[in-house]
């Protein structure tokens, strides 16, 4: 059993890590237009080159 | 963009030092104005590149962002870009737009709340899936040792991810606490201090039982079920208050013979006003120089353009149509017949505020009987055992069990899914209730001018005209701007008639237009001025001197979908009636064309809203549909009330439900999903009745486990979610 030990804290870590991920995404207002942007990703026009 | 040259090594250090005078100015004007339009079209992925590159190319535009979601563009462009060059580009790309206020549109694009919200919803989603890892092990036979130690480490991930994510229950159950009324929130709040104080005794004393992972899922849910609930309503509310007002925001004030332009706040009794043609009447006025045509059905509901000169006294948002007009203000601001309509808005007493949701009589109902069970759980316990702590342990557990997580979700789920259908379809549900009232009306009452008509008038017959009096008819209406000009130049345009060779055409404001034709004086205009007798028809005469006037009618174009939406209305079973403010005759002939048995004519605001107050007390639902001023009482006290996005700032306001497009036919529809709505709403209650029913006397005989309460908590929730996802 001392493996677990190592793997709680191990698996504490990950899911903060995601949870600060998640936090990340909201305050740079990534889930403002979620339809926009699974649309815009199929759209070719700046494929070749950035947006302008 | 002017590309500026500027010496990047100066001979004096102080002209670097000190910024010129012209490097100020520019910097305190502002270089960019932002500006945000409804577009209700966008549908697609094609939708956004042909509006962003079309809107790019309008001179001066930086940035286009088109949010689909919101359907949406934001504008990113140089101060003199104004919002109309803006809508007319996406009207030529094929989009109705209309712009919205900017100003509040800052405050919800930083919307605290919602992301707030959000926010404590992934704490509590991580916390939970944690403990529940933690407690999915317990379950499987850890004992001694390992239990206790995972069961600490749960109340040390479950506390303060509690703490955090639980904020909006606790506040709400403090209010209801102050003010001595029962909420939801009060079993809520119970259950959860319950579950973690009994749960941490447990710990302690390194009992079986620890409810950590229950409570955090409770809160998981619940969360889930408000944040749900606030997005629908953040949409719909952000798009509805922030189509820019249609009041005037500013006006032309003469002061000394020069025009100033002033904000209508600033405006005084007295005041001289000018009104160029296309401007809404910013105050009460009479009417000092100047004759003109003016447009009054959005506040009386008439289609026909009334002719004003000097002496006369017209209204706060009526619509000058031909001449410039100068006023003397009679009345501004809080005193403006605009302002007197909002009084009698505020008499009519609100359908909806005598309406009880069926979410509040649920909880009203539901909310005694958690807090009975848990007592009566406990107590019974007691008193058989007289063991305390199995006691609280059975109370703790009913009370987790009956807490309201189901029924958290059943009615925002729901809404969720039908508001986003409807949105899909144009439509904008305003009000929480709206859908649940929506389904229950049996009579819609239609407005007519600019509800049922599109308020642009179209040609009517022109058989009785020759080639010749069609060429001059085109030649004199293209000198104006009049609306009734305007459709008949489009009609005879498509017929393919050339203009006549008429000299010398001028406007005569408020009267028409004149010319010269091979030597005759030509008119196109109101009947008294070319000598005719006035019908009741909406009409212009064609006069050429020496012969006798021609009458060209017009009718009322009809709103797209309205028939539709009529028939579809009559075929559900549903009554319809047309009340207008219009004339009888005008009124009568649109009822004829869309087969609607019932109307009313010349109806002032007040009888619209006594006729719909004496339906309703008839035990009719009505639902009202409408979009001028002389509408907004009747909206408020109509059952359920829909107004179109061209609308009056006054009657969105009023109405539960904003039509986007200017489609109406999606009206029948939303009655229909609304129906399903209140079906799914009802069979999610039910749902969570019968789980209860399985559920509540497992827990009160304390044979409900963590990991029962975990899987009945998580099935129930779960099963009533897809069941309201059947509705998109």
């Amino acid at each position: 059993m001392s493996v677990l030990s190592y793997l709680i804290p191990i698996s504490l870590v990950l899911g903060t890590a995601g949870l600060l991920f998640f936090v990340f995404t909201v305050r740079t207002n990534q889930y403002d237009d979620p339809e926009g942007d699974a649309q815009r990703i199929l759209n070719k026009d700046y494929d070749d080159r950035p947006k302008p | 963009m002017t590309a500026e040259f500027r010496p990047a090594i100066s001979a004096c250090p102080a002209c670097v030092v000190a910024p010129s005078a012209e490097d100020m100015a520019s910097r305190a004007l502002p270089q960019t104005t932002r500006i945000a339009l409804s577009v209700p079209g966008v549908h697609c992925g094609a939708c956004i590149s042909t509006l962003e590159r079309g809107l790019a190319q309008v001179p001066g535009v930086n940035d286009v962002r088109v949010n689909l979601t919101l359907k949406r563009v934001m504008i990113d462009a140089a101060p003199h870009v104004r919002s109309e060059d803006i809508t007319a580009a996406a009207h030529r790309l094929g989009y109705e737009a209309y712009e919205l206020d900017a100003g509040t549109l800052m405050a919800t694009t930083q919307d605290k709340a919602g992301r707030d919200l959000l926010m404590r919803l992934a704490v509590a989603g991580f916390a939970s899936m944690n403990v529940m890892l933690l407690s999915v092990s317990v379950w499987s036979g850890a004992d001694g040792a390992t239990r206790d130690l995972f069961h600490w480490i749960s109340a040390a991930i479950a506390f303060p991810a509690i703490a955090f994510s639980g904020q909006p229950f606790l506040a709400n159950a403090m209010v209801a606490w102050r003010t001595k009324r029962l909420n939801m929130d009060v079993p809520i709040v119970m259950a959860i201090v319950l579950a973690l104080a009994t749960s941490l005794s447990e710990t302690i004393q390194s009992g079986h039982h620890a409810y950590f992972d229950a409570a955090l899922t409770l809160v998981f849910f619940l969360l889930a079920g408000r944040y749900l609930d606030y997005r629908t309503r953040a949409i719909a509310r952000s798009a509805a208050q922030e189509l820019a007002a249609l009041e005037v925001p500013r006006a032309v004030r003469l002061t000394d013979g020069q025009e100033q332009t002033v904000s209508v706040s600033e405006l005084r009794v007295g005041d001289l006003i000018l009104v160029r043609p296309g401007g809404r009447m910013p105050v009460d006025g009479e009417i000092v120089t100047g004759t003109s045509e003016i447009d009054r059905s959005l506040l009386t509901g008439e289609s026909r353009p009334v002719f004003a000169a000097p002496g006369q006294v017209v209204s706060a948002g009526e619509v000058n149509l031909t001449g410039p007009l100068t006023l003397r203000a009679i009345a501004v601001g809080q005193d403006t017949s605009l302002h007197r309509i909002a009084d009698l808005v505020a008499i009519a007493e609100s359908g909806r505020s005598r309406y009880t949701s069926l979410a509040d009589m649920a909880a009203r109902l539901y909310a005694p009987m958690v807090h009975l069970f848990a007592a009566v759980a406990f107590a019974g316990w007691y008193f058989a055992t007289q063991d305390a702590r199995l006691s609280l342990n059975i109370a703790a557990a009913v009370l987790i069990i009956t807490c309201p997580c189901a029924l958290a979700l059943a009615v925002p789920a729901v809404t969720t899914a039908a508001s986003g259908r409807l949105f899909k379809r144009g439509l904008l549900i305003k009000d929480a209730t709206a859908l649940e009232r929506l389904a229950q009306v049996d009579t819609v009452v239609f407005d007519k001018t600019g509800t049922l008509t599109a308020g642009v008038p179209e040609v009517g017959d022109l058989s009785h005209l020759g080639t010749r009096d069609l060429t001059l008819a085109l030649a004199l209406a293209t000198a104006s701007a009049h609306p009734l000009s305007a459709a008949l130049r489009q009609a005879l345009m498509a017929r393919g008639i050339t203009p006549a060779v008429v000299d010398d055409i001028h406007e005569v404001p408020g009267f028409g237009t004149e010319g010269q034709w091979q030597g005759r004086r030509v008119r196109l205009g109101r009947a008294q001025w070319v000598g005719a007798d006035a019908t009741s028809a909406t009409a212009a005469w064609l006069s050429v001197v020496g012969e006798p006037p021609v009458e060209i009618t017009f009718t009322d174009r009809l709103r797209p979908g309205a028939a539709e939406a009529v028939a579809a209305l009559k075929a559900s079973g549903r009554q319809v009636i047309m009340m207008s403010g219009d004339s009888t005759g005008a009124v009568e002939d649109l009822a004829k064309r869309l087969g609607i048995a019932q109307w009313l004519a010349e109806a002032l605001p007040g009888d619209k809203a006594a006729r719909i107050t004496a339906l309703q007390n008839q035990g009719k639902r009505v639902l009202m549909v409408g979009d001028g001023l002389n509408d907004t009482a009747a909206l408020t006290c109509a059952h359920a009330s829909i107004s179109p996005a061209s609308a009056l700032d006054a009657a969105r306001v009023a109405s539960d439900i904003v039509l986007l497009g200017t489609d109406l036919s999606p009206i029948a529809e939303a009655i229909h999903t609304a129906e399903m709505a209140t079906r799914r709403i009802k069979q999610n209650f039910a749902l969570a009745k019968v789980y209860n029913l399985v559920a509540v006397p497992l827990a009160v005989a304390g044979l409900c486990s963590p990991l029962i309460a975990a899987l009945a908590m998580s099935s129930s929730s779960i099963i009533v979610s897809l069941n309201a996802l059947r509705l998109r």
